[in-house]
């Protein structure tokens, strides 16, 4: 690919050249503005002095980090140990994002090829169909959803009502319904791309491997999930995301024992009780270990592809 | 594997690789295929010819098993296949767009069938190498699809349907994507794979110069039927009615009346009142009928005596001949070849000519 579009803007570029800077300039200013300045912020933030009502003192310093990481006791006099109380919750919140993820991934990809193989003229009405409950907010969305899960809610009594269980299913505070919760509030992330990727796969190539003895499921892992993978990845990595840094559907669905970082966050800011430096840090090292995991999907992708 | 070669006793037909009686293929209202029925032949080379949308490709998929036969019954060797799942016939399908595995190297999509049929991977890779010495790609078996050309992409296509060694290759106008000169060279490679591996293959094409220089029989399709079926040569010099004329080759349909039939021979009154002497197929009856006769059969003959007398209207260059446009005194189209020899004589357009027709190239045609 690199040859042609070179070719291209070497032809093109004689032409262009003195305006290529002023026509990137709207690029740069959006990267600036939302990029480069808040990053920037946060990072520099991260490493200064916390204020007791909020906010920060210009005083620069490792504290945040050292809270994360590192236990020294109550009165902060002891030994330095390993902090796990973050990490755990660092782990609990890759765990239950990964969880969402992974049903995401069951029902969207089913609901993708569906979609991608009705015929041309209803495909964008199954499309719009998907997207009409993200018009609600998604406090909204995720309010109902406890209210649909709860004790005595329409679940539970629908379930003791056909003479499934006897006693309502104890669903909201699990770790089940914030999964549920964050599987519902990303589900379209997953089915969009999958949705992308299927309308342009081939079919021939189905034929092509029942021709030569495949057998449906064999042609699915061998031949189908390989072409359609990068739709199914960027669903992954457009759900995962944001779940990890979620915090409604913890907040509201989960209880004390599903903490996740995005709470964690999200309580370093608010009111008086906040730790402005310590939220910053966490957030940049949440950033850091997402942009590791993608670096290293990357490079694992471009091998296998120069194999 | 469901699929079994009946046992010698019962294999009725031991020299007919497929037997296909009275399919028919409906979409809802739409009749692709109104009861064909076709024997061919093991180790031949048979295509299936005719215009878009005439049912070739829908058979070729009905054999493949892509597609499931309305009604009728599809053997193979003797033994119905017709609701077997194509993982389970021993049919091969080269596509017409190829149809390679874009995320497979050349030497495992060729590979794949084997694999698929459960051959260890080293006598699967040898199997596969071989295949591909055999279309001349060995230096390009680590190489992505993506990364070769057209030409190469329909041979290791080829290379991956002849692997598994199928009973029958399927091939759905594989060449219609090259280019001229590649598309003739690969047809003469296409016979000649033939004749070397002794595989039936059934090709499917809307060209007739491919289907007239590669097969050993063809069956002319159109609108969901059978048209006609014979060598290359029958179907060419012979054929039953209108359409086979029309479609094979290019040729001069008159309009004529037909007095007395005997013996496969009679006489036709063109309509400007000329006499001619015609081949007669079984079964005509007299009356009004069309006449076909090849511009390669007419020739340029003195205006007295003649059989058909023409006035020039155009001399089209052609390079290897040349086509003469003539008009008859009822207003007759009418195509002449002409060698392109120094020893032609081309009348100048506005010049009166006489024709002359070849004994027994003038065909009476049913509708």
């Amino acid at each position: 690919m690199a040859g042609p579009v070179a070719g291209k803007g070497s032809a093109a570029g004689a032409d262009y050249r003195g305006i290529v800077g002023p026509l990137l300039l709207p690029t740069w200013v959006v990267i600036g503005i939302f990029l480069v300045i808040p990053v920037g912020l946060m990072a520099t933030y991260s490493f200064l002095t916390k204020e007791f009502r909020g906010g920060v003192i210009w005083d620069f310093t490792l504290a945040a980090y050292d809270q994360f990481f590192l236990n020294r006791g109550l009165f902060g006099d002891e030994p330095p140990s390993i902090e796990w109380t973050y990490l755990g919750i660092f782990w609990r919140s890759i765990w239950q994002a990964g969880v969402a993820t992974l049903i995401c991934l069951i029902v969207g990809f089913p609901t993708a090829w569906f979609i991608a193989t009705r015929p041309e003229r209803t495909r964008p009405i199954w499309l719009f169909l998907i997207t009409i409950p993200y018009w609600v907010n998604l406090l909204i969305r995720t309010v109902s959803l406890k209210f649909l899960i709860r004790e005595n809610g329409p679940l539970n009594e629908a379930l003791m009502g056909i003479g499934l269980i006897d006693t309502p299913l104890p669903l909201v505070n699990t770790n089940l319904a914030v999964q549920l919760g964050l599987f519902y509030s990303y589900l379209p992330f997953m089915v969009l791309p999958i949705y992308a990727a299927v309308e342009r796969y081939n079919f021939a190539l189905t034929e092509a491997a029942h021709d030569l003895y495949a057998s449906r499921w064999v042609t699915l892992r061998e031949i189908v999930i390989p072409a359609v993978k990068p739709g199914i990845v960027a669903g992954c990595i457009l759900v995962f995301v944001p779940s990890l840094g979620a915090f409604l559907a913890p907040d509201l669905l989960g209880g004390a024992k599903t903490f996740m970082i995005g709470s964690l966050i999200d309580e370093q800011f608010k009111g008086s009780q906040g730790n402005w430096p310590f939220g910053a840090a966490a957030a940049m090292i949440l950033m850091t270990l997402v942009m590791l995991v993608l670096i290293l999907y990357a490079r694992a992708a471009a091998r296998s592809e120069a194999r | 594997m469901g699929w079994e070669a009946a046992p010698e006793a019962d294999r009725e037909y031991m020299t007919t690789a497929v037997d296909i009686r009275h399919a028919v293929k409906r979409y809802g209202d739409v009749t692709a295929l109104h009861g064909v029925s076709l024997e061919i032949a093991d180790n031949a080379f048979f295509t299936l010819l005719g215009p878009s949308g005439c049912g070739k490709t829908t058979l070729l998929r009905l054999i493949a098993g892509f597609e499931d036969l309305t009604e009728g019954e599809i053997r193979l060797f003797g033994k119905d296949i017709a609701r077997l799942a194509p993982n389970h016939r021993p049919v091969n399908t080269v596509f017409q767009q190829y149809a390679l595995f874009p995320h497979m190297s050349v030497i495992d999509n060729v590979a794949f069938g084997l694999k698929m049929k459960g051959v260890p991977p080293a006598e699967r890779r040898d199997r596969a190498g071989r295949m591909l010495e055999m279309v001349h790609l060995s230096a390009f078996a680590d190489r992505l699809p993506a990364q070769l050309s057209g030409g190469q992409q329909q041979r290791v296509a080829l290379a991956r349907a002849l692997a598994p060694a199928p009973r029958v290759l399927l091939l759905d106008e594989p060449l219609s994507a090259l280019d001229l000169k590649l598309r003739q060279a690969m047809r003469v490679e296409l016979k000649s794979l033939q004749e070397q591996t002794g595989i039936t293959f059934i090709f499917v094409t809307h060209d007739q110069e491919e289907a007239l220089t590669m097969s050993d029989r063809i069956a002319v399709m159109s609108a969901g039927r059978v048209q006609q079926v014979g060598a290359a040569q029958d179907i060419y010099e012979a054929p039953i009615n209108r359409f086979v004329a029309d479609f094979i080759g290019e040729t001069n349909l008159l309009p004529v009346t037909v007095g007395q039939i005997a013996a496969g021979r009679a006489m036709a009154a063109l309509a400007d009142g000329h006499q001619i002497s015609c081949t007669a197929p079984e079964g005509i009856r007299p009356g009004a009928h069309h006449v076909s006769i090849r511009p390669e059969r007419l020739h340029l003959a003195p205006a007295e005596g003649a059989d058909l007398a023409a006035t020039v209207e155009r001399v089209i260059y052609k390079g290897n001949d040349l086509q003469l446009v003539a008009r008859s005194a009822s207003g007759e189209e009418l195509n002449v070849r002409l060698p392109n020899s120094a020893r032609t004589d081309i009348p100048a357009p506005g010049a009166r000519v006489g024709l002359t027709i070849e004994e027994g190239a003038a065909r009476l045609l049913v509708d």
